[in-house]
């Protein structure tokens, strides 16, 4: 692999406790660490710092401050939030890896030119990141390090040439390195303020005194040195679960908070080049069971829209039964989907098959999916076996029958009786001479039964039989409408 | 511009109608398959992106018989031809003699609430994914049959309402409204309100030809 080629991209995430939990946009809000003796500050959102609070503070003193919200900091939700946003990131490159606690580098390189450029591919990262609610610190570099070191001293730089990175590595401060506070304490007492400083010592002396393993940082930001980095294994499956920070009892601001979920499952699936065919939803509450909500889809879709459209249809039928504190979704079902070709003609056969699918699935997410079917003929005598549902598109046989009526009734009429003729609403004249059907011993359902089309003064056509056997003579079975 | 020419434009408007012509007809038509029924309507048939409201005292009398040939036409397209909600079973034996696609036939049913019916047609008729969509309401105001007709446009399909003999007298915003009348004798369409045209307003149809 030429190592000329390599392109890294830190995305560095320095928010991720507020992220992870969601409290970015909330109204004051602060994640707080539990470990230690008495718990601290972490980390406060926008409008907690406006209100004072700061990294450090305790939290009487943040009480004191006013109608702050504290969350205790949870780092399996970091981490869980850190794996899924790796796999989003799959749809821009094979290659991603994990860089814990906060943050992700991606090879870029050999993606650019799929991307058309750096630019291009910035305009995708970061309006995609800012959509699933992260502010990410971008950065990138030839080397991992050096993308790192950049992104976490707010430098968002594109450095592609190996040979400028050490003048735009020097100004950065001795914080950015991955080495413990002990050691920075040293290096700022030997009298060095920035990495520059540190470059300038001889290696023999650094290694000496901060050991081999500090003087490889330095190697493998510059790349001097390899730095392999093991690849992220996104899983097969699409689960991710997200805690609301406040219980929601409305359907629709539901809707707001999949959007999130949507939109990562959307990145995920175009990473696979896959669609989804089936979505799970499971809606948690406290105390009580668990609701499910699933989406079934006709034709593969990752289409966030559309996605979205499909749940509000659902979302607006759904009785909430409790509020709700949390939110899973998982995607078992995905099949292969390439990106769309679009039609050479506008209206063309394709772009209606497209919309005429979409359409049913509108009307199945709000009526349900056995409220929407298409018809066949069934090569059967029996009239009521004669037809079937069956899905909306499929052929039905080609296949001949006498004259039969407009509409069947689902299940047969008894007529009454009135001067020894069947009566509906007025003396039925029979037209013609009656048809035998019988049939059926096979499956326990036989019938054997004469037809007639029968008359009413009005001009009402109707389809009526008499039975063989049994004690009601007259039944109504269909109208010639 | 003279003042004639002036005037002329303004009156060449569709949008306007002068007393004892015939004013165009905006969209197109679908015949109807009874030459007699395409004489008296504008356009000469079916109006496409507009409703057709069929009134029918009761069933049996051949209400659905009379949209049959124009289904049949436009199953061959590649849209759905949408039933929704239908009082009985479509028999799907009887739909393929009177030359229907099957595989075009979109029913929807098992529909609880009056809300979800209206909006099931009028998402099909916006969609433009429809060619026809036929519906039966009972009870339905005025305003809501004002959108679907606006459905209708959208979408560019023929949407069919067909009503009970009450709603006869209540005005109705759709393009073409029609009312059966049938006895022993003979079948007659009463056509009670239409887009300009002019023509017989009582049509008989040979009930035979229905059949």
């Amino acid at each position: 692999m030429n190592d000329r080629s390599l392109l890294w991209l830190y995305l560095g995430l320095p928010c991720l406790p507020l992220e992870a939990l969601g409290l970015v946009d909330r109204q004051h809000a602060c994640v707080i660490d539990t470990e230690g003796r008495a718990p601290r500050v972490l980390m406060g959102n926008c409008a907690a710092h406006a209100l004072g609070a700061a990294p450090g503070m305790k939290l009487n003193a943040v009480y004191a401050l006013g109608d702050i919200e504290m969350y205790a900091r949870r780092p399996s939700a970091e981490e869980h939030a850190l794996r899924s946003l790796a796999a989003w990131c799959g749809q821009f490159t094979s290659m991603v890896s994990l860089a814990p606690p906060d943050g992700l580098l991606l090879e870029v390189g050999k993606s650019l030119a799929l991307f058309g450029g750096v630019t291009a591919l910035l305009e995708q990262v970061r309006p995609g990141l800012l959509a699933l609610g992260y502010h990410p610190r971008l950065a990138l570099a030839p080397t991992p390090l050096g993308a790192t070191f950049l992104a976490r001293a707010d430098q968002e730089l594109v450095i592609t040439d190996k040979r400028a990175l050490r003048a735009r590595l020097a100004p950065l401060p001795l914080a950015v390195l991955p080495v413990g506070a002990a050691v920075k304490e040293a290096l700022a007492g030997l009298g060095l303020r920035d990495l520059g400083d540190c470059l300038r010592l001889p290696r023999a002396g650094l290694a000496r005194r901060f050991g081999q393993e500090f003087v490889g940082i330095l190697d493998r930001a510059l790349g001097r040195q390899p730095d392999p980095r093991s690849a992220f294994q996104p899983p097969t499956r699409f689960e991710r679960r997200l805690e609301l920070a406040h219980e929601i009892e409305d359907a629709q601001a539901l809707l707001f908070a999949s959007r999130r979920l949507l939109l990562e499952l959307s990145g995920f699936l175009r990473a696979r080049a896959a669609g989804a065919r089936a979505i799970d939803w499971t809606l948690f509450h406290h105390g009580r069971r668990e609701s499910y909500l699933n989406l079934r889809l006709l034709t593969p879709s990752r289409d966030p829209e559309h996605l979205t459209h499909l749940l509000r249809a659902r979302l607006e039928r759904l009785e909430l039964s409790a509020p709700v504190c949390a939110l899973r979704l998982v995607v078992a079902g995905v099949a292969p989907l390439t990106g769309s070709t679009l039609p050479l003609l506008p209206g063309s056969k394709q772009e209606t098959q497209e919309s005429s699918m979409a359409f049913i699935e509108r009307l199945r997410a709000r009526l349900g999916t056995d409220a929407v079917c298409g018809l066949s003929v069934v090569a059967e005598h029996r009239p009521e076996c004669a037809w079937r549902r069956c899905a909306p598109g499929e052929p039905s046989p080609a296949l001949r029958f006498h004259h039969r009526p407009l509409w069947l009734l689902k299940a047969p009429r008894r007529l009454e009786l009135r001067t020894g003729r069947p009566y509906l609403g007025g003396d039925l004249e029979l037209l013609d001479r009656g048809e035998r059907i019988e049939g059926g011993w096979w499956e326990g359902h036989d019938i054997a039964r004469d037809y007639f089309v029968a008359r009413r003064a009005d001009g009402g056509c109707f389809w009526i039989f008499c039975e063989l056997q049994g004690t009601d003579p007259w039944f109504l079975h269909g109208i010639f409408e | 511009m003279s003042p004639d020419a002036v005037l002329d434009a303004v009156l060449r408007d569709r949008g306007i109608w002068r007393f004892g012509r015939e004013s165009p007809v905006v969209g197109e038509s679908i015949s109807t398959g009874f030459v007699d029924l395409d004489a008296s309507l504008p356009g000469g048939g079916w109006p496409r992106g507009a409703l057709t409201e069929i009134i029918a005292p009761r069933a049996g009398i051949g209400a659905l018989s009379l949209v049959m040939p124009a289904l049949a036409r436009l199953s061959r397209a590649d849209r759905w031809l949408a039933w929704i909600d239908p009082p009985y079973i479509p028999y799907a034996p009887a739909l393929t003699g009177r030359g229907l696609e099957l595989a075009r036939v979109l029913m929807v049913q098992g529909i609880e609430q009056s809300s979800d019916r209206l909006w099931a047609i009028e998402q099909s008729l916006r969609s433009g994914t429809c060619s026809a969509v036929l519906a039966w309401l009972r009870n339905v105001d005025t305003r809501a049959i004002r959108r679907l007709q606006l459905a209708a446009e959208i979408g560019q399909g023929w949407g069919v309402l067909f009503r009970p003999s009450a709603a006869r007298r209540e005005p109705s915003p759709a393009a073409l409204r029609l009312c059966l009348e049938t006895d022993r004798r003979g079948y007659a369409v009463h056509i009670l309100k239409r887009r300009g045209g002019s023509g017989a307003s009582i049509v008989p149809l040979d009930p035979g030809c229905l059949r």
